[in-house]
């Protein structure tokens, strides 16, 4: 009981840190930690708008779906050095969470028989289909380094040095493929100001509150396993993992605002050119020095 | 007890989406029907402690209908799927069919002699699952890739009507080619 609650509270506390974080560095207006918190009650005391003939049911299962995602992807994080969901096959759990997230996107575009909502979910389904591949490649080589899939003994095996020394291409794909998946920064596109908003277009009320913050959770909760998988996760002297664990996460976040907000939105179609002729092969070339590297014993 | 509940709830929500699939009205709720119906399975897998191949097909799932679902709207006769369809065709041989699958299936089910259970489960089920895959059948599974992945690229060269001289001109000297989509990196 005890452990959901930290998964709830450590999620809802990374996703306000980027919201406002990434809030202030657009609009300059460092409100802190305020101006996520205002806006989330702002919307849900707003009535909801609809559309006509919406297909409600679809459209409500997306919305809800998005945060109870990000929360499920927390949930294989070791925060407190243990997760809340220790199995076999945490990085795969991870990657589905994510994936299910296609479902939920596209059902968000879908549901309110809106064309702007529609072309944003098909926009997020051809972005999926250029990061997810990189993205997998990033998840599994820190699952080979380690011999296991299990968050908790990616952790272990980083105890002598950080994984990202070895694998600096997967970070960035991994994090780049956060970006794609909570359709943010330069992989926002499906949500662009082209198409009036996307997928978010003809949201509002609670259910806008529930997409917003879902990918806000989302962003931290990427951030948090990004720090798990490369970054040594709670590995560090003197403070104790979770704080180092946070301290890691927080910085993941900075500098994913910092580069983000420094690049472009790219058109979807360009980026699928990048992602199949440059990322495809350069995390499939960083997977294959792992395997050597695991080979020669280089990983203990 | 609590396992076999589970297992039981999850078993008729996984039949009874798959049924959903055959009396909703859109191609939406159709494709996600049927997502719901892989879901239940999933969670079937789970309950029976195999982490990884319930994890596996959720993924494998839900990406497939994601994607399957753009299509099947695409081409169907009414792009917006918001007006009535059904997924009905040739509905009492469908039906026969179904019915005489479903009674073979389960009748093997509970008749076949199970052979009994020896040794333990091992803890790490998905290692297990890794051995037996990958360690004896190597070398089949390697194979296997590469022939999926040659029919993959074989399939779409047989499908794409465009070929190098309507990019490149009769002379294949026309640069930049004549793309639909201009793509992100230089040709």
């Amino acid at each position: 009981m005890g452990e959901a609650a930290l998964v709830l509270l450590v999620g809802l506390g990374l996703g306000a840190v980027f919201a406002a974080t990434d809030h202030a560095v657009l609009t300059a207006d460092a409100h802190g930690i305020g101006v996520p918190i205002r806006r989330a009650t702002r919307l849900l005391l707003t009535q909801r708008r609809t559309t006509l003939a919406p297909d409600r049911l679809l459209w409500r299962i997306g919305c809800v779906a998005v945060p109870l995602l990000a929360f499920g992807s927390l949930a294989v994080v070791p925060i407190t050095g243990s997760s809340l969901l220790s199995t076999t096959a945490d990085l795969v759990w991870f990657n589905t969470m994510e994936v299910l997230l296609w479902g939920a996107v596209w059902l968000a575009g879908w549901g309110p028989n809106a064309v702007h909502a529609l072309t944003g979910g098909y926009r997020f389904l051809a972005q999926g289909l250029a990061y997810e591949l990189p993205l997998m490649f990033a998840i599994i080589t820190a699952g080979l380094g380690a011999g296991s899939l299990n968050a908790e003994s990616v952790v272990a095996a980083q105890d002598g040095m950080w994984f990202v020394v070895t694998m600096p291409v997967a970070f960035a794909a991994f994090l780049l493929g956060a970006a794609g998946f909570a359709f943010w920064g330069p992989l926002s596109a499906p949500a662009g100001a082209d198409i009036a908003g996307g997928v978010m277009s003809e949201l509002s009320g609670v259910d806008r509150l529930s997409v917003e913050a879902g990918r806000a959770v989302f962003l931290g909760s990427a951030a948090a396993m990004a720090a798990t998988l490369f970054l040594g996760g709670g590995h560090g002297p003197w403070l104790p993992g979770t704080a180092w664990l946070l301290i890691k996460t927080l910085l993941v976040i900075g500098a994913m605002i910092l580069a983000g907000r420094r690049m472009p939105v790219v058109r979807p179609e360009r980026f699928m050119d990048v992602a199949w002729i440059v990322l495809i092969p350069a995390t499939l070339v960083q997977a294959l020095a792992v395997a050597l590297l695991v080979i020669s014993g280089y990983y203990g | 007890m609590l396992t076999d509940v589970t297992l039981a709830v999850l078993g008729v929500l996984a039949v009874a989406a798959g049924g959903a699939v055959f009396t909703v009205d859109s191609m939406a709720r159709a494709t996600y029907a049927l997502l719901a119906s892989f879901l239940a399975v999933a969670g079937i897998v789970l309950t029976l402690d195999l982490t990884y191949l319930a994890v596996v097909t959720a993924l494998m799932m839900t990406m497939e209908m994601a994607i399957m679902g753009v299509f099947m709207v695409m081409f169907m006769m009414n792009p917006g799927g918001l007006m009535p369809m059904t997924m009905m065709h040739n509905t009492r041989g469908a039906a026969a069919v179904g019915v005489a699958v479903f009674a073979l299936l389960t009748t093997g089910i509970w008749t076949i002699d199970w052979p009994d259970a020896r040794g333990r489960p091992s803890r790490d089920s998905t290692h297990q699952l890794a051995e037996a895959l990958m360690g004896s059948h190597m070398l089949v599974m390697v194979v296997v890739a590469a022939a999926l992945f040659a029919t993959i690229i074989a399939g779409t060269v047989l499908a794409t009507h465009r070929g190098r001289y309507d990019r490149f001109g009769p002379n294949l000297d026309a640069r930049p080619p004549r793309d639909p989509i201009p793509g992100g990196l230089p040709r």
